[in-house]
């Protein structure tokens, strides 16, 4: 951390989005976690993403729980609605919220711990509703923010820093998410800006639950050799195999690599997301392919990343439920307490 | 999962760009690298520790803000109201914000505010080297010399046609710009180092004579003397009142003209119309207007010079070329102009063409040419070793400053034209250093490097020994006098000067150049962390390549080609940091996030060697 903000002044060449405004103007107070941390990284990347997107940032709500990563939306969107629930109780607070105005664009903000272990169950069956959103866990394998403890996501046989090893086994948050049904799901690493910026463009443009796992080194406690999330075996290891382009409404669509080396896959929307494959033959929207590959190479001790499932026929809760479009603030009395007429009505179809 | 192989050394299995494909790493023990940095410095002829001093005024520290900036450029308090100020223009603070800090005019709160400083000042020693050295010229080229060597034990002779020191400084610049006890006082802390004889009110007529007086060195530093007259018709009928204009300044300075008529045109649109203009106002001049050939932002005068003369009601008149001066009853009437327009010719050069129409005539009393100033040299003799070029100018080494007559300097004005005080100094420290090599027998043209040091300036985790808090304060203006005085009162300086408040809170915009980003490769864990903190977008991470190339794919393209790259040697991912040095604000938020301190904040401070009278090899 720092003890100085952020100085205003910028680049005098800072590009301007079609809004007028610069990356800049996307920023939050300045961080306050520990000089070098990955999540830090990952602030700067969805900074960069919302300002690419030229999303609006009053549009925007930031949800999360607690852990150091639970901490980062005070520092990035300083002009978004955010709301820091209790730990792991993020999934439901965000559920809720967007069940009440569809029209935000949804930002959850997780940890490994916060998610993979207090807050499993609201992770599970926030995916498996379809929410739409971004669920970022920002993922260090410990409980930074309680100095470091291993999380659930921790590898077997990774050692902590005091060089004790981990014995139990790692949930892998992206293959649940798979399971449990996230229409769009992907793994990156906050070292990996070029990989990690359009895959949350391509999240936040995804009408459906996004999921995206993004291992974030912790300097202070899970950055030692003997760690499988560091930012030296990450690199090592990481397996990317794909990078993302997001096709904005106003670019065209060319492909100018060789053949079968970059797809254009059409979302349900009508959207198109540009993939360069580096693994040949890996096919994001295939569930099985996708789960077969994930354990394989798992075995073999890499860390995959990339965009690594795609649901193009995506829906969400409200496509579910048949909920009202118009965001409940919205609604007048007239519609929000239709009358005793209305209710004898809605009884008696019942009965 | 954890094989044998560590992970650092799968990193270094990283591909890595083929060799030479990209920029070496930087070499930042070159002293111009760090230098470069500094671009205040840089840009000052005398290489001022410019950082040093403001940081020294922010602490109070006034007189040894004002000792950083004798020891280089010798006049303070004078420079500090008048300089032409190139470090200006070169201030990074104008490439991130609309304005430069107000580097100039803090010299003066230096000036102003310290306490005595003859402790200070060097001393003559007692046992003499047994050299003599003459000085032709009090101005600042020559009391330069006189600086540097009379502490080392030269004996200095100084000749000056005037009754007094300081040159042009005493001639030309008004009153109204610069009192004359500020002359006074930094003219006399040089010749109060002892050793120096000046020998005021003596012209010198014959070089050939000087040479034969046995001297070991000969400094000329006689300035350009000559103002440029225009003979257009009516010129010597209306001779009466029409002034060259530095003979009307620096007879108006020596107090023996004391007015002008009421309505006066001044010729030309350098810093000498300026100063004329200004002191026509004063001088009866109601109605005095600046008429000018150019266009007026090609006009060679500073900005702030034009101005200040417009503040004081003088109207700049540009695109009008003198033709012929009228006279009425044998008494000079006007001026007539003709209009020109700038054009570009094929070749792409910017000409002055008549428009066709009418001339105009512009009726006056008096008229000062301020057209230009001109070196003559009709007191040195052509057979005495000295080659001239085919303008007159004498064959002078830029950097040694050494004649063709091997005893024979030259700096300042009579060096290379006409230029202003701190080019004077600047040249009078390198003649210093080759006239003593000269007595020394040694080779002039090797010059002394600088002295420079690295020092970090960390204190703590987030604590550094300079201020690193970023004012987002912009340019203070100085307090001017009342015009109801100053254009009364010829000596009234109009200029009050920052008070110890405005000037601490101009020291705050100051961005520290000096500290300078020192980065470490092997430390790096190419975390990112700086690349996101940057609030410039000055670090890259990236694959090697050519400069050119390189600069177009940075965190913000590298386009101004003046600014360096500060590249590094290869990371464990092959990539390189790159830093575009252009816009940093030396804020040190890279060095704070940095997990490693492979970014650290270090202060560069570099000292120009002046003469020293020692070999090489005995320098400290
Ligand atoms: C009107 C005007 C305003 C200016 N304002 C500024 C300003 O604001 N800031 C700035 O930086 N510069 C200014 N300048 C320029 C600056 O004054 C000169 O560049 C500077 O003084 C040159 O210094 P110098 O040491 O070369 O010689 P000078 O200052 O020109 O001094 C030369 C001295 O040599 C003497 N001399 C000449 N020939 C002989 C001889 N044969 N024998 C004996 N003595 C001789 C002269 O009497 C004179 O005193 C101004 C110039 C003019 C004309
Ligand atoms: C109900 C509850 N239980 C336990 C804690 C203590 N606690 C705070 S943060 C944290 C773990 C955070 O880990 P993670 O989500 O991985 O965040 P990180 O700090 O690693 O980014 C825990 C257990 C708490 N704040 N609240
Ligand atoms: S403790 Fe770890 S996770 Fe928390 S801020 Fe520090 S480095 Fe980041
Ligand atoms: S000191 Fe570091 S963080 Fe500050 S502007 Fe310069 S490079 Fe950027
Ligand atoms: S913050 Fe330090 S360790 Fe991280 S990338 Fe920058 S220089 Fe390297
Ligand atoms: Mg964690």
């Amino acid at each position: 951390m720092t003890y100085l903000t952020k100085p205003k002044l910028h680049h005098p060449k800072l590009p301007q989005n079609e809004l007028g405004f610069t990356r800049r103007d996307y920023e939050g107070a300045v961080s306050t976690l520990c000089a070098g941390c990955g999540h830090d990284s990952i602030s700067g990347a969805i900074i960069q993403a919302c300002f690419e997107l030229s999303l609006p940032p009053h549009r925007v709500a930031k949800l999360s729980g607690i852990g150091c990563s639970s901490k980062t939306p005070t520092y990035f969107l300083g002009a978004s609605h955010g709301f820091n629930s209790v730990h792991g109780r993020m999934p439901s607070v965000l559920t809720g919220a967007n069940l009440a105005n569809r029209e935000l664009i949804y930002m959850g903000v997780s940890g490994d711990g916060d998610s993979a272990s207090i807050g499993l169950g609201q992770f599970a069956h926030c995916i498996r509703r379809g929410v739409n959103m971004v669920y970022i866990v920002e993922n260090n394998g410990v409980y930074g923010l309680t100095k470091g403890q291993f999380s659930a996501t921790a590898d077997k046989g990774s050692k902590s820093k005091k060089g004790v090893g981990n014995q139990d086994s790692p949930i892998d948050m992206v293959s649940m998410a798979v399971l449990l049904g996230a229409t769009f799901v992907a793994r990156s690493f906050s070292g990996d800006k070029e990989q990690l910026v359009p895959l949350i463009k391509a999240a936040i443009e995804h009408r459906g639950a996004a999921f995206i796992d993004c291992i974030s080194p912790c300097v202070a406690f899970n950055n030692h050799p003997d760690s499988t999330k560091s930012y030296d075996y990450v690199r090592a290891h990481n397996e990317a195999v794909n990078y993302l382009d997001v096709i904005e409404g106003r670019d065209e669509i060319t492909l100018d690599q060789a053949p079968g080396t970059v797809e254009l896959v059409r979302q349900h929307d009508g959207s198109y997301l540009k993939l360069r494959k580096l693994a040949a033959g890996y096919d994001p929207t295939s569930k099985i392919a996708a789960m077969n590959y994930l354990q394989e190479r798992h075995e073999a001790g890499e860390i995959v990343t990339g965009l690594l499932y795609l649901d193009r026929e995506a829906e969400d809760m409200h496509d579910r439920l048949g909920t009202v479009p118009t965001p409940l603030n919205a609604l007048g009395e007239a519609e929000l307490c239709p009358g005793s007429a209305a209710l004898a009505k809605v009884n008696a179809s019942l009965r | 999962m954890l094989g044998e192989q560590s992970a650092r050394e799968g990193v270094d299995l990283a591909e890595r760009p083929p060799v030479g494909a990209g920029m070496p790493p930087t070499d930042i023990r070159n002293p111009d690298y760090f230098h470069k940095v500094v671009d205040c410095q840089w840009a000052c002829p005398a290489h001022t520790p410019v950082p040093e001093y403001i940081r020294l005024i922010a602490a109070g520290r006034y007189t040894d803000a004002y000792m950083v900036n004798w020891r280089s450029n010798v006049f303070p308090g004078i420079l500090g109201r008048t300089c032409d100020r190139p470090c200006e223009p070169a201030c990074r603070r104008g490439r991130v914000e609309a304005e430069p800090v107000a580097i100039c005019r803090l010299k003066r709160v230096a000036a102003d505010n310290k306490n005595d400083v003859a402790a200070f000042l060097p001393k003559a020693p007692v046992v003499k080297n047994g050299k003599r050295v003459a000085l032709v010229g009090a101005g600042p080229a020559s009391l330069t010399v006189a600086r540097d060597l009379a502490p080392l034990g030269y004996e200095i002779v100084i000749f000056d046609s005037e009754r007094r020191g300081g040159g042009m400084i005493r001639s030309q610049i008004p009153r109204f710009r610069l009192p004359e006890e500020v002359i006074d006082e930094e003219v006399g802390y040089i010749v109060g180092i002892g050793n120096i004889e000046t020998r005021y009110g003596q012209r010198i007529d014959s070089l050939k004579a000087l040479l034969a007086e046995n001297f070991d060195a000969i400094f000329v530093g006689t300035g350009a003397p000559r103002g440029r007259d225009l003979e257009v018709p009516g010129r010597k009928e209306g001779g009466a009142n029409i002034h060259i204009g530095i003979d009307w300044l620096s007879s108006v300075s020596f107090g023996h003209i004391e007015k002008i008529g009421r309505r006066v045109i001044v010729l030309g649109g350098g810093n000498t119309a300026m100063d004329c203009c200004r002191t026509a106002r004063r001088l009866g001049g109601d109605e005095v207007k600046v008429v000018v050939r150019s266009g007026f932002e090609e006009m060679k005068a500073s900005p702030w010079e034009k101005e200040d003369a417009m503040h004081e009601g003088i109207p700049i008149l540009n695109y009008l070329v003198p033709m012929a001066f009228t006279l009425a009853h044998g008494r000079l009437s006007g001026v007539v102009f003709e209009k020109v327009a700038a054009k570009l010719d094929d070749k792409g050069r910017r000409q002055l063409v008549p428009t066709g129409e009418p001339d105009v005539t512009i009726e006056c009393d008096d008229v000062l040419v301020a057209i230009g100033q001109e070196n003559a040299f009709p007191w040195i003799e052509r057979d005495i070793g000295i080659e001239f070029d085919r303008w007159g100018m004498p064959k002078v080494d830029a950097n040694t400053m050494q004649s063709t007559n091997s005893k024979v300097f030259f700096g300042g004005d009579s060096a290379f034209g006409p230029k202003n005080i701190i080019w004077a100094v600047a040249h009078g420290h390198e003649a210093a250093i080759s006239i003593d090599k000269f007595c020394r027998g040694e080779n002039v043209s090797t010059r002394p490097p600088p002295m420079t040091t690295l020092i970090s300036q960390k204190m703590g985790i987030h604590e550094w020994s300079y201020d690193n808090a970023i004012s987002l304060d912009h340019r203070y203006r100085v307090p001017l006098r009342d015009q109801a005085v100053s254009l009364k009162n010829l000596k009234a300086e109009v200029e009050l000067g920052f008070d110890r408040q405005l000037g601490y809170a101009e020291t705050q915009r100051c961005l520290n150049c000096d500290v300078q980003t020192v980065f470490t490769r092997d430390l790096c864990i190419e975390c990112d962390a700086c690349v996101d903190i940057c609030p410039t977008d000055c670090i890259t991470f990236t694959v090697n390549g050519p400069e050119d190339e390189l600069r177009t794919r940075l965190q913000a393209p590298a386009l101004n080609l003046t600014q360096d790259l500060y590249v590094s040697d290869a990371l464990k991912t092959g990539r390189v940091m790159v830093k575009d040095e252009d816009v940093c604000l030396h804020c040190g938020l890279c060095a704070e996030r940095c997990p490693t301190g492979a970014w650290d904040m270090q202060k560069f401070l570099l000292d120009m060697t002046h003469a020293s009278g020692k070999p090489a090899c005995q320098r400290a």
